[in-house]
């Protein structure tokens, strides 16, 4: 008893002493990638790693001369940890980036450390309004979406199409809510009506009531957003609920994105709207998609194309000031006003740091996501309470 | 020759008697030593290890308020995060949106807000006994969880920002400004301290020693002419209190709370701290809290454990918890009640 | 609300109770025989789903088979858990049971990492139960679903005349009433034992397998049925089959009116009804044991 005391005495001791024993930040870049490395969004994170590497390795691991280190850290996608996460990246790892996440309410908790610390923050996904919103700051930069768009981009077209009676459908929670908002804004705007919003508690998947609720109201679309598994079973119990065929389901992107070989023919011909499409004729996109397979063997998705956009705004950032972070203020002007050269065409940042990108009509076409038109362009989300605008 | 047996054997027993004595007072003013040491911390640590104990200490005090609960009222409850989230959300929720909110205002509703609810739940499940009543606590945290989680009242899953940290004021002055982490950091500690030396003296009274008799045999204590029911919810009420209070502070660190607080897996975590370090024991709680942390900071460092071990550290910490339960059920505490046993004594 | 999409909302909701009542009837087996709270009962749900995965899609065996060989590894993996695990919880207290079986959660998420990954899985309903049938307008219903709930309503059938008309029936309830006497009268307790908890994996593991193909196999779907299930068996009575079953539809009712009626509030729905019921009644809803 009394070893096994002292052995566990030391390795706290070790512990603390390890975390006290600060790592060297020199002339390399430091990114500390904090991304779901387990759980349901695992293959996303892995995903936007990949992308984000991949350009780096293009550039023969360098960026402006600075020579790309990582330390990665599985934020598992629990915002009551997030805190002390992006705490130890940036005060025990000494990182220079912090690059995350995936969840909103973790990347929530991240830009408050990043704001509160001065360090500079590319978000490779969550979309949550308030990132943008009142807690905007010149340190946090997204090179994925604002919640808002997609669902405002899919609106465009449901009114466009002469939909009147809409229903949307979507987890309760502030990445569903503001998909919802934007579709709502569009719709109304285009002429149109939601008649009701569905919700279900956040990651609950049991839909049976709520499509019986659906088949009842009898709506001219069903607007949705859910991600990975949730997305994955809704289409497939809509189709099995007979609704497929009869009301048409459409969606934020993130429905059908890394989500098809399981949805199976229950997704074939469903209309979703995003800011990317696997097959779009951009010159860049073709590049990118040949070097991700030649690179890793499996086909990108628009995470991997996220994570190889904040490279790139990374990358604008670091040329300004010639490899030189300590010029932290003129690194971060350059990045909000970089143009990328993104897969998914050109895009800038709105002030509030947002991408300003078009939003795309896409159709599945025999598991894959086509391209069918461009829905809006340059879109801007709003970034209400924001004092950067 | 027996006499002379005996004689060793009365000078061992006095030996071990001196030894137990000099320990005992020895250990009698650990608390005020590490108390002193924690004051005088924050100049020697980095700012990421500032952050840690922090964090250590906001623990220790959720350990501390739930020690009162199980060990000294032997009151398992299975839902003690959710007082601890309870009290963040109000500190975060009534704060005004234009500036910081009052410490003399927030805290008394973190606070208070905890204890009320803990009064309900308490009056409600404390009619029931043992396995159900580790049930009902589950179900009435579960509750609070989903109302942060699924309704508008607070942000949803994400959580929501406190956009600025609880400051005291007299007019224009700012006597206390938790946006200085010196000055969280000194209020965090004197809270801590104030737990420990308010359950300290609460063990210490007549109001404890009947805990600590109902949590012995509470039909007798009925016998006696206790009206144990009334104890045991005043218990209930103050340790959860006290959780709220934790809360206040957790939410004044992060700045930003979300369900997760409220969610079973703390509530199991800080019974698994309160066991870690020792039931029946206030040190025991502190050192569980702390060693608890401490032990999973250590499995998910991929530079002490080895990057397969830090990336699978659940199955670590899952061994661990399995083993620690079944062969040190009585904790760190009990590891040194036994050193300090001699043989022969 | 018309008539028929009342009727189809209940039909959702007997078959999401029948499905809660597979889970949770193993868990109050255990407790109620063995006394043991299992906090790991929902990683035997996620163990069953990830079985049918592997055996449906690795394998690539039909259903019917799936299932035969799937219950015989659930009943398997549960024989060998209450050999070198559980049978050392018996004396222990609750907390000490609660605490121990939580890190064999961990231990059990852990594993489901290595092996299967973290990647959101289908499986796909066998071909001769795949569609729907018409309901009247818009409204389809699939057979999958129907066949779910028709084999929940087999098994509890199954298991009602197991337990209560048949030898081995009659020394499960002796040994829940009193353990010691049973043992005295030559009847080998621990064998006994080890078959309750086995069955109490196989069904909790056959609910996860018939469920695959209706919600998708991912990492913390065990979690999520474990809360409900320790829910239902406190509403209906720790040990009672019979209160599990009227309060897995219970549960099943006003989860799913709750969805319809209360948007935002479904989720606490299901424990303001377990607090009413515990108000009410504080040993759950079943009077006698079964």
């Amino acid at each position: 008893m009394k070893g096994i005391f002292r052995v566990a005495a030391i390795a706290a001791g070790a512990a603390v002493l390890g975390a006290t024993v600060p790592s060297q930040a020199a002339e390399p870049v430091k990114v500390g990638l904090m991304l779901p490395y387990s759980g349901t969004y695992a293959k996303l994170g892995d995903m936007i790693e990949k992308g984000f590497r991949l350009y780096v390795d293009e550039h023969g691991g360098k960026l402006a001369g600075d020579e790309i280190t990582y330390v990665k850290l599985d934020d598992e996608s629990d915002p009551a940890k997030a805190t002390d996460n992006a705490n130890k990246l940036i005060k025990r790892d000494h990182v220079n980036v912090l690059v995350g996440t995936v969840h909103s309410g973790v990347a929530m908790a991240m830009a408050r450390v990043a704001e509160e610390t001065g360090t500079l923050m590319i978000d490779p996904n969550a979309g949550a309004m308030a990132i943008t919103g009142p807690m905007c700051s010149l340190d946090v930069v997204r090179s994925s979406f604002n919640n808002w768009q997609p669902g405002y981009g899919m609106g465009v077209v449901a009114a466009e199409k002469g939909w009147k009676k809409a229903m949307t459908i979507t987890w309760n929670y502030a990445a569903g809510k503001e998909s919802v908002q934007g579709f709502t804004d569009a719709f109304t705007k285009g002429g149109g009506k939601v008649i009701k919003n569905l919700t279900l508690p956040f990651p609950n998947v049991q839909f049976e009531a709520l499509l019986t609720e659906i088949a009842a109201q009898k709506p001219d679309v069903v607007y949705t957003f859910f991600a990975g598994g949730g997305a994955v079973k809704f289409v497939k119990d809509y189709a099995a609920a007979g609704l497929k065929d009869k009301i048409p389901l459409v969606g934020a992107g993130f429905v059908t994105d890394g989500t098809l070989e399981a949805q199976g023919a229950a997704a074939e011909g469903l209309l979703t709207s995003l800011h990317y499409a696997d097959d779009l004729d951009v010159p860049k996109n073709h590049e990118f998609r040949k070097a991700f397979v030649a690179a890793y063997k499996v086909e990108p998705d628009v995470y991997a194309v996220q994570g190889y956009d904040a490279a790139q705004l990374l990358a604008a950032g670091l040329k300004a000031v010639n490899g030189d972070m300590q010029q932290k203020a003129t690194m971060e002007k350059a990045i909000r006003a970089a143009i990328v050269d993104s897969p998914r065409g050109t895009f800038r940042i709105s002030p509030s740091g947002d991408p300003i990108q078009n939003m795309y009509l896409r159709r599945v076409r025999n598991g894959h996501n086509d391209y069918v038109s461009v829905a809006v362009k340059d879109l801007v989300a709003p970034s209400v309470g924001c004092k950067l605008k | 020759m027996p006499s002379m047996r005996a004689g060793e054997e009365t000078l061992a027993s006095v030996r071990a008697v001196a030894r137990r004595t000099a320990a005992a007072r020895f250990g009698a003013w650990l608390p005020l030593v590490a108390a002193v040491a924690l004051i005088a911390l924050p100049s020697v640590l980095t700012p990421y290890t500032r952050d840690l104990v922090m964090t250590l200490i906001i623990y220790a005090i959720f350990a501390l308020s739930l020690e009162l609960l199980v060990g000294t009222t032997g009151l398992v409850s299975f839902g003690h995060a959710a007082f601890l989230g309870i009290g963040a959300y109000i500190t975060v929720l009534a704060t005004p949106a234009s500036g910081p909110g009052s410490i003399a205002v927030l805290l008394p509703l973190a606070v208070g807000g905890a204890a009320l609810y803990a009064l309900i739940v308490g009056a409600l499940s404390l009619r029931t006994r043992g396995v159900y009543f580790l049930m009902v606590t589950l179900a009435f945290a579960q509750m609070a969880f989903f109302v942060f989680h699924d309704t508008d009242v607070g942000g949803g899953s994400d959580g929501i920002y406190l956009y600025f940290r609880p400051v005291m004021a007299v007019g224009e002055h700012k006597l206390l400004d938790l946006d200085q982490w010196g000055q969280l950091y000194g209020l965090a500690v004197g809270m801590l301290i104030f737990t420990y030396a308010f359950l300290a003296l609460l063990r210490r009274s007549r109001f404890g020693h009947a805990l600590a008799g109902i949590r012995i045999n509470e039909q007798r204590m009925r016998a006696a002419g206790f009206r144990t029911y009334g104890y045991k919810l005043a218990a209930f009420v103050i340790g959860c209190a006290l959780a709220g209070m934790a809360g206040f502070l957790m939410a004044a660190k992060n700045g930003v709370v979300n369900p997760e607080l409220l969610s079973w897996h703390l509530s199991a975590e800080v019974l698994l701290m309160v066991i870690f370090g020792g039931l029946g024991s206030l040190r025991g709680a502190v050192i569980g809290a702390v060693g608890f942390t401490l032990l999973k900071e250590l499995y998910q460092s991929p530079g002490l454990v080895g990057t397969l071990a830090a990336d699978h550290w659940q199955l670590t910490m899952g061994i661990t918890i399995i083993l620690f339960v079944a062969f040190v059920p009585r904790g760190v505490i009990g590891i040194f009640r036994r050193l300090r046993t001699a043989p022969g004594s | 609300m018309d008539l028929a999409s009342f009727l189809v909302q209940c039909l959702n909701a007997v078959q999401y109770g029948l499905l809660l009542f597979l889970v949770a009837s193993g868990l109050t087996l255990i407790f109620g025989i063995m006394g043991v709270i299992n906090l790991a009962h929902g990683s035997f749900y996620m163990v069953g789903a990830y079985l049918a995965f592997w055996l449906s899609t690795a394998l690539h065996l039909p259903f019917l088979v799936m299932l035969v060989v799937g219950i015989a590894l659930a009943g398997a993996l549960g024989f060998v858990l209450e050999w070198v695990f559980f049978s050392y919880l018996y004396h222990r207290g609750h907390l000490q049971q609660v605490l121990m079986t939580y890190g064999l959660i961990l231990i059990f998420d852990e594993l489901r990492s290595l092996l299967a990954g973290n990647d959101v899985h289908g499986v796909a309903a066998p071909a001769w139960l795949s569609g729907s049938f018409a309901l009247g307008g818009l409204m389809s219903y699939p057979w999958y679903r129907l066949f779910a709930a028709a084999a929940c309503v087999v098994v509890a059938l199954l298991l009602y005349v197991l337990i209560h008309r048949t030898r081995l029936g009659m020394m499960v309830r002796a040994g829940a009433s009193n353990r010691d006497m049973v043992r005295g009268l030559g009847i080998n307790i621990r064998m006994l034992y080890r078959a309750v908890f086995a069955g109490g994996v196989v069904f909790a593991a056959l609910a996860g397998m018939i469920s695959a193909p209706m919600s998708s196999v991912y990492p913390g779907m065990g979690l999520s049925i474990l809360i409900i299930s320790f829910v239902v068996v406190v509403i209906g009575g720790i040990g009672s089959i019979s209160g599990a079953l009227v309060a897995s539809l219970l549960v099943g009712f006003v989860d799913t009116f709750g969805k319809v009626f209360f948007q935002g509030y479904s989720g606490v729905g299901i424990y303001l009804l377990m607090a009413i019921v515990l108000i009410w009644r504080p040993e759950g809803l079943a009077r006698r044991s079964w």
